[in-house]
């Protein structure tokens, strides 16, 4: 059966090792944080300027000075550090980070990412989604496998305008876990119960299965 | 001492004028200038161009401006939170430069520190490098992206002395200090304003040679725009 929204970011909370700084986007890497082993040490890195970020705060202790960059009121842990948004983006650009999780509107067989603009229709802006792929090493794209009208979001080459080039390294989708290589999509594992034809139907891009395709393991 | 100390609101905008480029500190509507915005609404300063990382919501920060159709053109990462900014932008109202949050920052930054552009790989290979200068450094790409230009920079602190130091609170530091001394006049206003000698030194955010005048701010609203929340055990 393919994964909910919650799966995928079970999946993805398995590549959060012990001692990474991880930046998590909006939409389902947000959900990661729930996932994530509590045995390991991990710092989570939100972009308008904190590093150690905790869960919501109790109710009666919201804090207008202290939110995420979903806008949403957070907590901070022992540890943690607030900054501004030029340092925030230089612990970015400066490779800082260990670990950048993301949605996705589209992403094409040699990595290239589009999430940020629907010409004449959406116009929201790309916040800090062109900082964070053009210069992290480490990119998961956490997306479904095809769009609301059961398109391919695993493209050749994207439709909608890009928010950075060739720069995702892994996708975790409904379906299954993907590399992107210099050859197009490898795959590497499958969710419970789908099939690599069904993985291969949902996919335009050019997919690559090598061997047996392991089941994943949640 | 150098006093950098206004008596008010008023006082603190003096020069402020139509057709003005703003700096305007805050990540959605935290850590905004509310009292200079408010100002800026009763003064009906028109045709200003705003570099500011979000627009603000409908009834609420940078909102309010573009209610009254005040503002001409917005510089932006990201604008989300606003219907009317949307519809002005989709009509053709209001101007729109949309820039990566790091480089709006960056820039801001450079602008401070005499740096003329900086090169930053974000946006590289996407429209918003169009037309820009690029650069190979060790096999990477970088866009050339020059330093903001602007008349005022509108600034919230926690805490400042009457030197213009200041102190940030929380996640409402974000651009705030990015955009101290970015414009030929700052302009700070403090939740709280303190006698020269009462901040440690040590623990000073932004010095006071980067603001020009300083100010006790007033009535502060600090709305909350998403409230999250977990259930006491």
């Amino acid at each position: 059966m393919a994964l909910d929204k919650n799966g995928i970011a079970q999946r993805i909370a398995k590549e959060v090792k012990d001692g990474y700084y991880v930046n998590l986007g909006i939409g389902i890497p947000t959900l990661v944080a729930n996932f994530v082993r509590d045995d390991i040490e991990v710092e989570f890195q939100s972009e308008n300027g904190i590093l150690g970020m905790g869960p919501f705060p109790f109710e009666g202790e919201e804090d207008a000075d202290l939110i995420n960059a979903g806008k949403q009121t957070i907590t901070a842990l022992p540890g943690a550090s607030f900054f501004d948004s030029a340092t925030s983006f230089g612990m970015i650009r400066g490779k800082h980070v260990d670990l950048t999780i993301l949605g996705a509107m589209e992403v094409a067989e040699n990595g290239d990412i589009a999430n940020w603009k629907i010409p004449g229709k959406m116009v929201k802006g790309m916040g800090g989604a062109m900082d964070l792929v053009a210069s992290a090493e480490n990119i998961i794209v956490a997306m479904m496998h095809t769009n609301k009208a059961g398109k391919s979001k695993l493209l050749k080459k994207c439709s909608l305008p890009l928010t950075g080039v060739g720069c995702v390294t892994t996708i975790v989708t409904n379906l299954a876990v993907l590399n992107v290589t210099e050859e197009g999509f490898k795959l590497i594992e499958r969710a419970p119960g789908v099939s690599v034809e069904e993985i291969e139907k949902a996919t335009e891009g050019k997919l690559i299965v090598e061997g047996e395709i392991p089941e994943m393991k949640l | 001492m150098i006093r950098k100390t206004v008596n008010n609101v008023q006082e603190a905008l003096e020069g402020v004028e139509d057709s003005m480029t703003f700096m305007l500190g805050g990540f959605g509507l935290c850590g905004i200038p509310e009292n200079a915005i408010s100002e800026l609404v009763k003064r009906n300063i028109k045709d200003i161009t705003c570099i500011s990382n979000n627009a603000g919501v409908d009834d609420f920060g940078l909102g309010l401006l573009l209610k009254k159709n005040q503002i001409k053109k917005m510089v932006s990462s990201y604008v989300g939170e606003n219907a009317e900014f949307e519809r002005q932008m989709l009509s053709g109202e209001l101007e729109v430069e949309l820039t990566p949050q790091g480089t709006l920052a960056a820039k801001c930054l450079a602008a401070q520190q005499g740096f003329p552009a900086i090169y930053t790989p974000a946006g590289y290979g996407t429209e918003v490098s169009l037309n820009k200068e690029t650069r190979k450094f060790e096999d990477k790409m970088y866009v050339l992206e020059e330093a903001y230009k602007a008349d005022f920079a509108f600034v919230k602190a926690w805490k400042g002395d009457e030197a213009g130091n200041l102190i940030f609170k929380g996640t409402a530091r974000n651009f705030n200090p990015n955009m101290c001394g970015a414009a030929k006049v700052t302009v700070v206003e403090v939740e709280e304003l303190v006698p020269a000698g009462e901040l440690d030194p040590n623990q000073i955010h932004i010095p006071g040679i980067f603001v020009q005048r300083i100010f006790q701010g007033k009535d502060y609203e600090k709305r909350i725009e998403q409230r999250t929340v977990r259930p006491k055990k």
